[in-house]
């Protein structure tokens, strides 16, 4: 493939968020030549028309399968539609999508396999709540001390991947906070990942995933889940 | 014979009948009959012959034989109920993944439409 420029896609996933889709696919049409990929998860309101209005593929899951398993939907896509590297943003408008170039730098000079996008690294304006910023730092220490990488926000969901990752994904991607887990199996795959800041932003629509009171529940299952991830096979 | 073994007896024959029927009309796969129909042709066995469950009881160093019986019982309970769990999981599995495929089917579908 030497000389052809990469095929990159950007996949958002999203559940609920008509009023903020059209507007964020339509800008990201008009900087940056990449397709579109709008993962909707089973969404009720206007979500798919929105995004296909504003030029996006859509892919309508025909019920809601969760977070995890709709943006592995988006890596089959990609996998079966040769796409070299997949950038994953959130639906909601919290992430900059001017920062999608320096996310996709490292890969595009082969000097990483993941990029994570950190709203830590750097000058920051991000302020979430406190079980929020508690949850980041508990699953900053259990990817620090099981994987050896260097991790400031280890549940972005602002990241790069590159055709190999694609394809592992596409087969095994966790289901809850994937991110958190997603770096056990790079890890496992020996994948090189780096952090790059980016801006991030409160959401401007939809509901955040977590709620204080489902905050332990889930960082229990994320826990089990990561240190199961630790010890089982993957054929 | 005393009543209760006479109330036992009828039970668990009822009992069995019972799962042996659902699975005759196709209401209870067999595979998840396996497990109901080896429980109770176990607990029918014992109220036959209630030497059996009083020897077996104290074999394994119990001495009220009925609390024997409510140890399988719940063990038994215990065994099905991990049956469903794993079971359950296999179908949350089969389902994602179907719903991943009759998305990205859907958009090809729709593609080839479009653009023929």
């Amino acid at each position: 493939m030497e000389g052809t420029p990469p095929r990159i896609l950007v996949v958002i996933p999203a559940y609920q968020e008509e009023r903020s889709i059209g507007g964020l696919v339509r800008t990201l049409r008009e900087r940056f030549p990449y397709d579109v990929l709008v993962v909707n998860d089973g969404s009720t309101d206007r979500t798919s028309e929105a995004a296909r209005e504003a030029g996006a593929i859509v892919l309508d899951l025909p019920c809601n399968i969760g977070i995890g398993g709709a943006v592995q939907t988006g890596f089959q896509f990609a996998r079966d539609r040769g796409y070299d590297i997949v950038v994953r943003i959130d639906g909601d408008g919290q992430h900059e999508v001017e920062d999608i170039p320096k996310v996709l730098e490292p890969i595009l000079a082969g000097q990483a396999d993941a990029v994570i996008g950190s709203r830590f690294l750097g000058e920051t304006e991000y302020r979430g709540s406190i079980p929020r910023i508690f949850g980041i730092r508990f699953f900053r220490l259990l990817v620090n001390l099981t994987t050896g990488y260097r991790v400031t926000d280890p549940t972005s969901g602002f990241f790069a991947i590159n055709r190999p990752l694609i394809e592992f994904y596409s087969h095994h991607y966790p289901s809850d906070y994937p991110e958190v887990d997603a770096y056990i199996l790079m890890h496992r795959l020996k994948s090189r990942a780096v952090e790059v800041p980016v801006r991030m932003y409160e959401r401007a629509e939809g509901k955040s995933s977590i709620t204080a009171f489902r905050a332990v529940y889930y960082m229990v299952k994320v826990t089990l889940s990561f240190l199961i991830n630790c010890i089982r096979r993957f054929g | 014979m005393n009543r209760v073994t006479l109330f036992a007896i009828c039970a668990s024959a009822g009992f069995l009948l019972y799962i042996l029927e659902m699975v005759r009309r196709r209401k209870l796969r067999e595979e998840y009959s396996i497990l109901w129909l080896f429980g109770s042709t176990f607990i029918l066995v014992l109220s036959l012959k209630q030497d059996w469950l009083v020897g077996i009881a104290h074999a394994v160093g119990i001495v009220y034989p009925p609390s024997f019986l409510f140890l399988v019982g719940i063990l038994f309970i215990l065994l099905i109920l991990i049956h469903f769990s794993i079971a359950i999981s296999k179908l949350h599995q089969m389902n994602k993944k179907m719903a991943q495929e009759i998305a990205l089917l859907k958009t090809k579908t729709n593609e080839r439409r479009g653009a023929p």
